[in-house]
């Protein structure tokens, strides 16, 4: 691993600004040329409840994060007595001094079973339930304590600034946090002032109250606090460099790919995308007048897909973007889309199930959901991306298939990845191409919209062009999309749509289909965003000789079972790692592939796998010591 | 060269029972198409599941059969992405009103510039004859075991409530008439809501052909007048010109005031009108300038088999 491997965690109540303190901090980061992988857990809940961000900073691309905690920076009692365990020995707390009295009881956002733990915990350790009692722990395991007085900082700010109300402005608490991080740490404090300058360009009295307040800050730490093992000085930047959210990466895929319609309904973690693409629904085109993508809310999920299907009959490229109990919604009208032939894109950012589970926690829940959607046989696909750069260009390839296949496609993404923010290469739009398939400019008289063809696929009209007019239907059709029930012709009908499942996996490149890291006696076989800690903990077991194999599945319908069987021939030992409860993909891996797995690492908590627990697993499996079933636990 | 009337036709069989109310309304939308001219490849009929939902495989245009109670939604979708074509959404009263009731009311709030016709008949027909959402409480068609258990919605009432801009009744076996409303409902700027009252002769027993023309009120035949009256020819005026507070609640209060009219006297015709209300097409235009001219349907999204959107200055926006 390089030099620097830095994990600083903030954590706060919800509406404190927790969110935008790591927003800052992975920022003046990533500007300073280090790599990031921000990670954001919150409740559902809008004000109060806890929520913190982890921010991993590497010299070097890195795709997770890592249990241990370098840095943590509080400005609550809860998030000391959340993750207070997490900061290792020679790393740092900085707190507000203030609350060094406060008791477990007084925090009234400690669940009951989490408050039982921790009184066990502190109990056996003889140790008060205080923060003095926790942050005892700490110092005693060799973490320093930063104390700080977050409203006499504020009280003194008041005064130099000269303005009264600052004294109150608890608001303020993230920038100082922040800022204390920075100077600790001792990361140039121009990026830091610039950074707060381009977050606030539109509100130049309130950048300057924070600038003043950060500098103020970061100059409190380097004078105060004594030295703290670890620096951050800034390294050479990578030109190109971007510092991305999840959600973006499908947000931007669509805009770039020419998804011109997306309608949605309000759904955690999903929403993110569509409000991302209204804010920029008018987009520049290259030799061209601006185009724009309408972005509907819609009464419920049902009315998105509907009307996504409705502008895909226009010929348009429209989609919709849910979660797992919006899908299940969407599920009567993917058969209609199925039987209709109508290619349209279903983004759906998974999370923790069952019903609405722990709706703002991970988990990749829907994948044989997903598979097995919509009454009857109808082809579709359902494609998983496994990380947020990877998930701009797939957006684009998944619009492509369902134009040529003529099929819904379900694009799968996940909580982990829309929370997580990353630095990463600048996507490049030129990279995405457009096919059409068998859309038509132009109809020829004596139209038929299902006109059985030798390669299952018929030349698509859209609502409006000239000598176009067809007929869909829910019901079973003949060529001109009018309702049949003669039964030769609904075999005729069923084998012709049914044959595109084959002609998808002929059809797709098979680097689009799985992707091979390499195959070893013990290879990894697993899909979506475990790809990140999966890369991270080979990359870690490598350093110790240790060479684990892995194969990404991208394609999970129609299944490329005969591709992965020839990719998997010198693999002795199958892992199968995925973030749901029964080991969702081992399951459709065995119906295709014939072929058990012999472990399985899973993760139902709600919170993404960590690389260091997926190495910690791997270790096992190697030494002989696991179990055919390992669960993975960490996390608040 | 001019289109006939039978240019709007299909050569599918139509296999309604005889005597269905649903003909008048086919024929009616068929004459309506011809009588305004309307191409046929520049009108799409979208339709619901049911009797009704067949709708659209009569008619000569582009046609969507679509899902039970999820006709609106589809069609919205297309007039937003395509807002050049002539949108007509059909369906049952069980179909927008019971289990579509949802979209029917989210459609008014929105004002697409499009027309849903339901053809309210009382009972689910295609399975046989249970009571729909219009069905009277107590009342008894031939095929229930026993009694409604239902209350009726009031479908111009819930349009009203709903935010339409165009609500009409009509009558199936009044063809011209219904074309008539069919024609203002189509050149209304908005959404235009038509309640066509519409005879089940199998399953409907008591809202009968005979029963609407009141063969039950009085004895003898020539004193006997139908139930429905036109409300046009009542000097009834629906159309809201100013947009003054004082009016729109005049208007619509009168409107809804008359929707609950039934039993002796069943008005048909037009109940409220009102097109100084934005249509949602023009709510995009006012965020997206040129989203009349460059429609999501019109975009050309690719040079040369590659992406010409430029998304530069967003990714500049992050670059670090």
């Amino acid at each position: 691993m390089s030099s620097v491997d830095f994990t600083w965690l903030i954590g706060g109540p919800q509406g404190s600004g927790v969110e935008s303190g790591a927003n800052i901090f992975s920022k003046v980061c990533a500007e300073m040329g280090y790599a990031i992988f921000g990670k954001r857990e919150f409740y559902s809940n809008i004000k109060g409840e806890h929520s913190y961000f982890t921010v991993r900073v590497s010299e070097e691309k890195i795709n997770s994060n890592v249990n241990a905690v370098n840095l943590m920076a509080s400005f609550d009692a809860e998030t000391i007595f959340r993750h207070y365990d997490e900061v290792i020995s020679g790393g740092g707390i900085i707190y507000d001094s203030d609350l060094e009295k406060s008791k477990t009881d007084d925090v009234h956002t400690l669940d009951g079973p989490f408050k039982e733990r921790l009184h066990k915990e502190l109990e056996s350790k003889n140790k008060p339930f205080t923060i003095a009692g926790v942050l005892e722990i700490a110092k005693e395991k060799g973490v320093a304590l930063y104390p700080v007085s977050f409203k006499s900082i504020l009280a003194t700010l008041a005064e130099e600034l000269e303005n009264p109300r600052l004294k109150g402005l608890v608001r303020m608490f993230n920038v100082i946090a922040v800022s204390l991080s920075l100077g600790l740490v001792k990361m140039p404090p121009d990026s830091l002032n610039k950074t707060i300058g381009d977050i606030f360009s539109k509100k130049p009295e309130i950048a300057k109250i924070n600038q003043h307040t950060a500098t103020y800050s970061y100059n409190y730490a380097t004078a105060k606090f004594e030295n703290f093992n670890q620096t951050l000085l800034g390294i050479e930047k990578e030109s190109e460099t971007i510092l991305v959210q999840g959600f973006q990466g499908t947000a931007l895929g669509k805009m770039a790919c020419g998804c011109r319609f997306q309608s949605y309904y309000p759904i955690t973690p999903a929403s993110d995308e569509s409000v991302f693409l209204e804010s920029n629904d008018i987009l520049e085109v290259i030799d061209d007048r601006p185009g724009s993508t309408a972005v509907i809310q819609t009464e419920d999920e049902i009315c998105a897909m509907g009307m996504a299907i409705g502008s895909a009959l226009t010929g348009t490229r429209s989609s919709t973007c849910t979660s797992g109990p919006g899908f299940a919604l969407m599920t009567e009208m993917l058969g209609w889309a199925g039987i209709n032939e109508v290619p349209i894109v279903i983004t759906n950012y998974q999370r923790s199930g069952p019903s609405t589970g722990l709706p703002t926690r991970h988990g990749q829940d829907d994948l044989l959901f997903t598979v097995y959607s919509g009454h009857g046989d109808f082809p579709k696909i359902v494609y998983a991306s496994g990380d947020i750069e990877e998930s701009f260009y797939d957006t684009g390839n998944v619009f492509n298939y369902s134009d040529i296949f003529q099929v819904p496609v379900i694009h799968l993404m996940d909580k982990f990845q829309a929370s997580s923010v990353i630095t990463c290469k600048r996507f490049d739009p030129q990279k995405i191409t457009i096919n059409r398939g068998k859309l038509l400019e132009k109809v020829e008289d004596n139209y038929r919209r299902f006109e059985l063809t030798d390669d299952g696929v018929s030349p698509r009209s859209r609502l409006g062009i000239d000598n176009g007019i067809f007929w869909n239907t829910g019901d079973e059709s003949d060529e001109k999309g009018h309702i049949t029930e003669d039964p030769i012709l609904r075999v005729k009908m069923m084998d012709k749509r049914m044959s595109r499942l084959d002609l998808i996996l002929k059809n797709i490149p098979e680097s689009q289909q799985a992707v091979s890291f390499g195959v070893e006696e013990h290879t990894i076989i697993s899909w979506g965003s475990t790809k990140g800690p999966i890369l991270d903990a080979i990359e870690m077991l490598k350093k110790e000789g240790i060479s684990i194999g892995y194969v990404q599945l991208k394609l999970m319908h129609p299944f490329p079972a005969d591709y992965v069987t020839s990719l998997l021939k010198d693999a002795k030992i199958l892992i199968d790692i995925e973030a749901n409860h029964s080991g969702q993909m081992g399951k459709l891996f065995k119906q295709n592939v014939s072929r058990d797995f012999d472990y399985f690492i899973l993760k139902y908590t709600g919170r993404a796998m960590t690389c260091t627990e997926v190495y910690d697993s791997l270790k096992k499996i190697i030494e002989n010591k696991a179990n055919k079933r390992e669960v993975l636990m960490h996390g608040a | 060269m001019a289109l006939k009337l039978s240019d709007y036709k299909t050569d599918v069989h139509n296999d309604w029972c005889p005597g269905c109310g649903d003909f008048g309304i086919v024929n009616a939308i068929q004459m309506a198409l011809a009588e305004m001219g309307i191409e046929r490849d520049k009108a799409a009929i979208f339709s619901g599941i049911g009797c009704s939902g067949k709708t659209s495989h009569f008619i000569n245009t582009y046609g969507v059969h679509t899902l039970h109670g999820r006709v609106l939604t589809f069609a919205q979708g297309a007039k937003i992405a395509n807002p050049e074509m002539t949108v007509i959404a059909a369906g049952g009263d069980g179909d927008g009103l019971g289990i579509g009731a949802g979209h029917f009311v989210a459609a008014g709030r929105r004002n697409v510039d499009m027309t849903y016709i339901i053809f309210d008949n009382g009972v689910y027909g295609l399975t046989k004859g249970q009571a729909s959402p219009t069905l009277k409480l107590g009342e008894k068609t031939k095929s229930l075991p026993s009694p409604n258990t239902n209350s009726n919605v009031n479908p111009i009432g819930l349009a009203v409530a709903s935010g339409f801009t165009f609500i009409a009744r009509g009558y199936s076996y009044d063809v011209r008439h219904l074309k008539d409303l069919i024609i203002q409902a189509v050149n209304h700027k908005g959404l235009s809501f038509l309640d066509v009252l519409q005879p089940c002769p199998t399953y409907n027993d008591l809202n009968t052909r005979d029963w609407y023309a009141g063969t039950d009120l009085v004895e003898e035949a020539q004193k006997r007048h139908s139930r429905i009256y036109k409300l046009e020819e009542q000097g009834f005026e629906p159309v809201v010109h100013y947009n003054s507070e004082v009016e729109v609640n005049e208007k619509v209060s009168q409107a809804l005031i008359k929707s609950l009219e039934w039993g002796d006297k069943i008005p048909i015709g037009v109940f409220y009108k009102n097109e100084l209300v934005s249509p949602y097409t023009q709510r995009i235009k006012d965020k997206i300038p040129n989203y009349f001219e460059n429609s999501p349907a019109k975009q050309n999204i690719s040079k040369n088999g590659h992406s010409n959107t430029d998304i530069s200055k967003i990714l500049d926006s992050l670059e670090v």
